[in-house]
């Protein structure tokens, strides 16, 4: 039975944006947290610890993330894990954001000049204290713009997930096409969706990077 | 307070008796095969002011970050305020504790004002109380005289002002002994002075000092003891009367000869 596409299919399409957003925030935080720990283990003193922070970079920015989000799905099943996709997409969203945040990040840390790791531990100040108070502080000022950045890269990420079997709304388009047979109006109304989310966070995006580019105090 | 009398004679005899704070034993280091320190022997006195000069690459640099382990040494023995340096943690957080040092370039933390900059490692590391903290940042600002830049940012004081306040924040951990890597080098001409006249300062109140400077008229005028190094040694080391007006190494008089030549 074929409908036309009317007012509820729009809002359908529109009500499966908040799947698309709390997806987006999950793995952004998620992502976050686990990315600290793969920029902080990426400029570590410690061999071990920066070899396998670039592994684990490597891995996850050397592969498509749909294999990702595949290999975690498919993956738990294997290991005899009953995973929804919802969480599926979840985890896999934030392995990936890690990554990269980890990396952008790890350029961050190591932009901060050597003089301030110096000066700290001249100080009597150890890591974990020279980190919070000295370098992050400053890290954090230069990470800014890219992360707002890279968010836009993490909500066009979640619509892989509707190939999981995730709602969300490139999902909800797939569904409201089937019904209405109508992918150029349904499928442009779900790209327009995405921009109204992305475009602002890109603007956002440039003008921190302008703010911040401008000279210092 | 002893010396006040004649603020900057040096010809008050070095405190030899004195224990020794840094003692560096046949210190080697090499950065892969290029070796940047041959067999260093070095005492400093308590209340002791040396002055280490040399042509650039020589190794001066190296040497003081040896002593609180900004480099590490490969051969030798490295004892501060009777701290053996060894490859544990803990010997390093005692000595860095006690060894204040100042860079050329300042290294101010640029996110934290003035105060916070002075108070932040006796709050991280020795965990004194705020209010004390606050109290001894300020005493030293004064000490420095700028304590009306306390609430500034790094970034709106001027170049003398910066070091001056660099030397504030080593003075709010109370060290020992305080290592100056050409602390005035960076600095415009009509703001060295500033500077020098805080480390004079410095001197005056017997703190031990270890001045990695090109300035003659400071190492005249407050040094015990002057150190030529050259190529990764140290070649000759006088008191300096005795080491600019009858230097004993052809080495010696050829860097002294370009460095007075300016
Ligand atoms: N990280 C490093 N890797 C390799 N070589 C280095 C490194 N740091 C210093 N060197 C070399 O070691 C030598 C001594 O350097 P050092 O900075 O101690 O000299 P310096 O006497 O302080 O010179 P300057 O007056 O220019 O400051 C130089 O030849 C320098 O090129
Ligand atoms: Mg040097």
């Amino acid at each position: 039975m074929i409908r036309a596409f009317g007012y509820n299919e729009f809002l359908f399409l529109l009500s499966a944006v908040q799947w698309t957003l709390l997806l987006s925030v999950i793995a952004f935080i998620g992502g976050g947290i686990v990315g600290l720990f793969v920029a902080l283990g990426r400029t570590s003193d410690v061999k071990p610890l920066r070899l396998l922070a670039t592994g684990y970079i490597q891995l996850f920015q050397g592969t498509p993330l749909l294999m990702q989000l595949f290999l975690v799905f498919f993956g738990a099943t294997v290991v005899g894990i009953d995973m929804s996709p919802w969480v599926a997409a979840a985890v896999g969203l934030t392995l990936n954001t890690s990554a990269f945040l980890g990396e952008i990040w790890r350029g961050c840390i190591q932009s901060v000049p050597r003089g301030q790791w110096e000066a700290a531990s001249s100080l009597g100040l150890r890591y974990p204290g020279l980190m919070r108070y000295v370098i992050l502080p400053q890290a954090v000022k230069v990470a800014v713009p890219p992360t707002v950045g890279y968010l836009v890269q993490v909500i066009k990420g979640t619509s892989l997930a509707a190939i999981i079997g995730f709602v969300e709304l490139t999902r909800a388009g797939q569904i409201v096409n089937n019904a209405t047979f109508q992918p150029f109006l349904v499928f442009g109304i779900v790209a327009a969706i995405y921009f109204a989310l992305c475009w602002p966070l890109s603007l956002l995006s440039q003008r921190l990077e302008a703010r911040y580019a401008a000279p210092s105090r | 307070m002893a010396l006040a009398t004649e603020p900057t004679r040096n010809g008050v005899a070095p405190p030899m008796s004195a224990d020794v704070v840094i003692r560096m034993e046949g210190v080697q280091k090499w950065y892969d095969q290029f070796q940047v320190l041959k067999d260093i022997d070095l005492e400093v006195h308590r209340g002791e002011r040396i002055v280490i000069c040399g042509p650039s690459g020589s190794g001066k640099s190296t040497l003081i970050r040896c002593i609180n382990q900004l480099e590490r040494h490969q051969k030798g023995r490295i004892t501060v305020n009777g701290v053996e340096l060894g490859p544990h943690h803990r010997q390093l957080d005692l000595v860095r504790r006690e060894v204040g040092m100042v860079f050329q370039s300042f290294n101010l933390f640029p996110h934290l004002t003035v105060l916070e900059n002075c108070m932040l490692a006796p709050l991280k590391v020795r965990g004194t109380t705020k209010a004390e903290a606050k109290a001894t940042a300020m005493r030293y600002l004064e000490r420095v005289r700028i304590p009306e830049q306390a609430d500034k940012y790094p970034g709106q004081l001027s170049g003398g002002q910066q070091q001056r306040v660099a030397i504030a924040r080593s003075l709010c951990m109370n060290p020992k002994v305080m290592l100056f890597d050409e602390p005035t080098s960076a600095l415009d001409p009509e703001m060295v002075k500033e500077v020098l006249d805080t480390m004079i300062g410095l001197a005056e109140d017997g703190m031990t000092m270890l001045c990695v400077t090109h300035e003659m008229g400071f190492a005249k005028s407050v040094a015990h003891r002057v150190i030529f190094m050259d190529r990764g040694e140290i070649v000759e080391q006088n008191t300096p009367e005795e080491f600019f007006s009858a230097p004993k190494s052809e080495r010696t008089r050829s860097f002294l000869g370009q460095i007075l030549a300016h």
